[in-house]
Parts: structure tokens; sequence; C-alpha cells
């Protein structure tokens, strides 16, 4: 089993804990671990992408593969600072950031209209045109005063987002 | 027919919707004017994810639960070192004294049965089905099994099948003690398939293997035949088509409710205080759980035979799986998920993904239209 035993020390807690800025308790995160050790059936210390697809709650998510690429080889640490921004600590910018890193796939801090469009693709599948998916979100985006070929930063997430109640909690279990 | 076509890894269409199951408040259906903000704001989508990766049930129906360690204090340890002495030492070798006598006195009597009485079908067939409940209950006297039997006790009649919650192959012979049933397998390999070609064979029993699509059809077919003949055991199936935790039910398959007869619901419930029998068939072999169980101080269960069910008119074959899950799931005090047994072995189909982009699409549609 190498040294993926299912025991934390107060001290791996701790560390976890500080990396994910507080926003689990420590009951909660030692929770968390057990689920990680759950998922981790072969002790590679990481979750693969059989693992995760293996539950299928996650599996059937439209944006089950977006979420993949970022949690993929993740370690127990970045495993719990990856699901921080779904605690009810979480800020909302955290949360924002987080929506935003989902929707900025190739990680350059810059939303283009065709990371939309691909998003709105996953979550609508064949079920909308590619034709009506690019009119709607040329509308909403003029709309909102951007144009077809402007790229979204983060502040301008958190002004579209900021505003309204953003609800993304998950309640991690606690035995 | 079409549901073939596509492997056996594929969920049937008509599933009962799996939305009911899942947190209501995700699917909150927004009203008014399309802005960039509804595009945006992906949370409900995110924390779906979120919540299946934190927890989710399908995975609790297979997480064997190992027992809190008492023994870890100075008065307690020397009293499990006891009790290891006593079930290893005295309890194990006089089980499998029980076991030995019982397979000798069984053998001895079933060989000359079958060969002998050959011409003589109905008493055969009786004298064996009686040789069957006995060494069934040599097994359950292996374990120490104390089982409370609650109900009236099935009667062989034609146009009827028992259906079980299923958590280990050991449920098969607790019921199998009171009443030769005829069952459904899948056909295992080692000395289980020895005896499941040998005498299960005698009660009549159908086998099936899970990885063959088409033999779901000529399973179908068996099973229909069994049930009409009026001579043939009453046939026991366990529609999960796989061993749970016994705290949850998965999902029934309709193929033990299409057959138009009458579905006698058997609930069977584990007290795990003595020894955990659910059979994790990923985790050990079949051996090495009985083996744990012979080592055990004792497997207690209740067995409940409840009320015989009829399809009810206008009611489809999912609908009444789904009505008896329900009555068996309280009668034994467990809780029900949405999901298919089978994935533990497969991905589920992408037909609920698109149920999922269908129920968005069109609420987009929708509000484009209330412009």
């Amino acid at each position: 089993m190498g040294n993926t035993s299912s025991m934390l020390t107060q001290y791996d807690i701790e560390e976890v804990q500080e990396h994910c800025n507080n926003t689990f308790s420590q009951q909660e995160i030692a929770s968390l671990y057990q689920r990680f050790c759950q998922l981790d059936r072969n002790s590679g210390g990481f979750i693969s992408a059989d693992e995760f697809l293996s539950v299928p709650e996650f599996a059937v998510n439209p944006l089950s593969q977006r979420l993949f690429r970022m949690v993929d080889g993740l370690n127990f640490k970045e495993f719990v600072a990856f699901l921080s921004a779904f605690s009810s600590r979480a800020t909302l910018q955290h949360k924002v950031e987080f929506i935003f890193k989902v929707y900025d796939f190739d990680g350059n801090g810059k939303v283009a209209f065709s990371d939309l469009l691909d998003v709105l693709r996953d979550l609508t599948g064949q079920f909308i045109s590619e034709q009506q998916r690019e009119l709607v979100l040329t509308h909403v985006l003029e709309e909102a005063g951007y144009k077809k070929d402007s790229l979204l930063v983060l502040s301008d997430f958190m002004k579209i987002l900021g505003n309204t109640g953003l609800k993304m909690e998950v309640e991690v279990p606690v035995d | 027919m079409a549901s073939m076509s596509s492997s056996n890894l594929e969920l049937d269409l008509d599933r009962p919707n799996i939305e009911d199951y899942l947190t209501a408040d995700s699917i909150q259906e927004p009203r008014g004017k399309l802005r960039l903000h509804d595009f945006l704001d992906i949370s409900p989508t995110l924390t779906e994810a979120g919540g299946a990766i934190v927890d989710d049930s399908f995975t609790r129906c297979f997480k064997s639960n190992p027992p809190e360690p008492w023994n870890w204090n100075v008065y307690l340890f020397p009293l499990w070192c006891l009790g290891v002495v006593v079930r290893y030492g005295i309890l194990f070798p006089v089980r499998v004294l029980i076991l030995t006598l019982g397979w000798i006195i069984f053998l001895s009597c079933y060989i000359p049965v079958h060969l002998l009485l050959k011409g003589h079908d109905k008493l055969r067939k009786k004298l064996e089905r009686g040789l069957v409940e006995l060494i069934c209950s040599f097994f359950v006297a292996s374990w120490t099994g104390v089982v409370k039997y609650h109900g009236p006790r099935p009667c062989t009649r034609p146009k009827q099948v028992f259906v079980a919650n299923h958590t280990s192959m050991i449920d098969f012979i607790i019921l199998e003690q009171m009443t030769a049933f005829a069952v459904i397998m899948q056909k295992h390999p080692g000395w289980v398939g020895l005896l499941q070609s040998t005498i299960l064979e005698s009660v009549g029993c159908i086998w099936f293997n899970r990885s063959e699509a088409k033999d779901r059809e000529i399973v179908t077919r068996k099973l229909r035949e069994h049930v009409e003949g009026p001579d043939n055991n009453p046939l026991l199936i366990f529609p999960e088509g796989t061993c749970v935790n016994n705290h949850y039910t998965v999902m029934f398959k309709k193929g033990a409710f299409e057959l138009g007869s009458t579905v006698c619901p058997i609930a069977i419930k584990y007290n795990k205080i003595f020894v955990d029998a659910f059979w994790n068939s990923k985790k050990q072999s079949f051996t090495t759980h009985l083996l744990q169980l012979m080592t055990s101080w004792a497997v207690v269960c209740d067995v409940w035979y409840l009320e015989p069910q009829n399809m009810k008119p206008g009611e489809t074959p999912i609908q009444f799986a789904e009505r008896v899950r329900e009555i068996i799931s309280a009668r034994a005090g467990i809780k029900m998920v949405p999901w298919d047994g089978y994935l533990k072995y497969s991905r589920p189909s992408p037909k609920h993904r698109e149920h999922k982009q269908q129920a968005f699409a069109e609420s987009v549609l929708r509000r484009l239209k209330d412009k």
C-alpha cells in the first residue's frame, strides 16, 4: 500500500487545511481523505480517468470532461484545493474564479467566443443546432455590451456573476 | 429486438427518472429574457458534479463497512483474543466437521437416488428436493446461521416467481433450506461451478452470462418456459443482478416482471453485529467469503415472505419492478438508489447525459421565444 495509509496525521491535515485557505474543517478534510482513498482504488496517489468515470453520477454530468481535465492527476492536497470552491466557506470571488477556470480551457486568462460556444455545446448536446448556439450567444453578448470577438477576463465574470447570488455548495458528509 | 443491437452495456431508455432521486434544487426553471448571466452561470451543473465527486449513492451501495474495532483496551483485548481462539480453534473445526458430515450424508443419498430412480421422475424429484434442502441446512448450520422466517412459506404453483434483494450467494442457501427453489444464476468457475452443474441442475436452474447480449433473449424464453411448467420448482430471481451491501437496493431488472406471472417479494436483512454478510466479489473469492463466515460467531438474518403482487393494469414492467423494490426495501429497512447494478462493470449510457442536455436546451429555446 506504500504511503497511502488510511490514516492522516494531524500535521498532514493542517497542511492541507492551509493549502485550501481554511475552506474545509479538519473533520471535512479527514472525510475527503477517506473519499479520495475510496476512489483511488489502485492506490496510485491520484485518481485516474477510469476511477472518476466509475462514479456514474459524475460520468453522466455534461461538464464531466472539462472538470476531469482540471482534476486529473491531482494528489490529495490539490484535490482538496480543487473542491474548496464548493465549500460553504468559499468566497464568491473564489467561486467565480472556479467557473472562469472551467471556461478558460487553455488557461491563458481570457475566455473567447469559442470557449463560450464549447461549454454551451457540452450543456446542450445535439438538442440545439450549432447555428442557433452562435446566434444566441452573440445576441446575449451584445446585449451585455460585448462584441462577438471580445475576450472576457476574470473581472468581466465577476461583474456579470458577482451581484446575483451564486449558489455552488456541496456538503461534505462527516460521520 | 432493437435494444439488443447496441451492446449489453446500454441501459434501458424507459428507466424511472433519475432526476427524482438527485437533488431537486439543482433543477430550477429560470424564466424571462435570456441574458449573458444565464450562460455563464453553470453553477447548477458544477454543483452536481462536485457533489458526485464528494459522495455518490452508487459507490455507497458496494462499500463494505468494516466493523468498528472494539478490542483496543487492556480489558477487551484479551477477551477478543479469547474470542479468536474459540472461533478458529473450536467453532471452525466443529463447523467443518458438521459440513463434512452433511456432505457425506447428502452424497450417499443423492447419488443412489439420482442414478437408481431414473425412471420414477416424480419420486426422484421429490427426494432430490428434500436432499438439497438438507444440504443447505447443513451449510447454514456451518455458519451457525440464525434465520428468522416471517410470513407464509412459499408453495409450488405455476405462474409465480419469487424475487429477493441480493447481498451474497448465501442468500440463495438461506432461502433454499426452507424451499427448494429453482434459481437463475451467473455461471461461476471453480468448485461453485461444479456444484451448479451437478446438484443445482436437479432443482432446475437457468444459467446466464452477464457479458453476452444475445443471452438476454434466450434467458427470457427459458424463464417463461420454466414458470409455465406446473411441475417445476418455484423460481427464485435476484433482480438486482449483483451483490449489494444490504444497506441499499439498486434498480431491479425488469426480466422477472414481464413474464406475466405473480411476483412474490422476499426481503432479506442481515444483522451485522456478528458478521457482515456482504460478499464483495471484487475483493474476495467465494471460498474466502465462506471461510470468513465459518470463522465468525454467527450469521443472523431476517427473511420476510411478503404479499404476492400482480402487475396493475396500465403499469409497465419497469414501474412494476420499482413498486416491488419499494415494498422489499421498506420491509428490510434499506434505502433505494436509482442506479443499475451493472454499472459496477460498465459505464452509464450516454442517454442520461443526453437527458440533461435536452432539458437545458429546451429551457433555452423556450426562453428564446419569450423575448
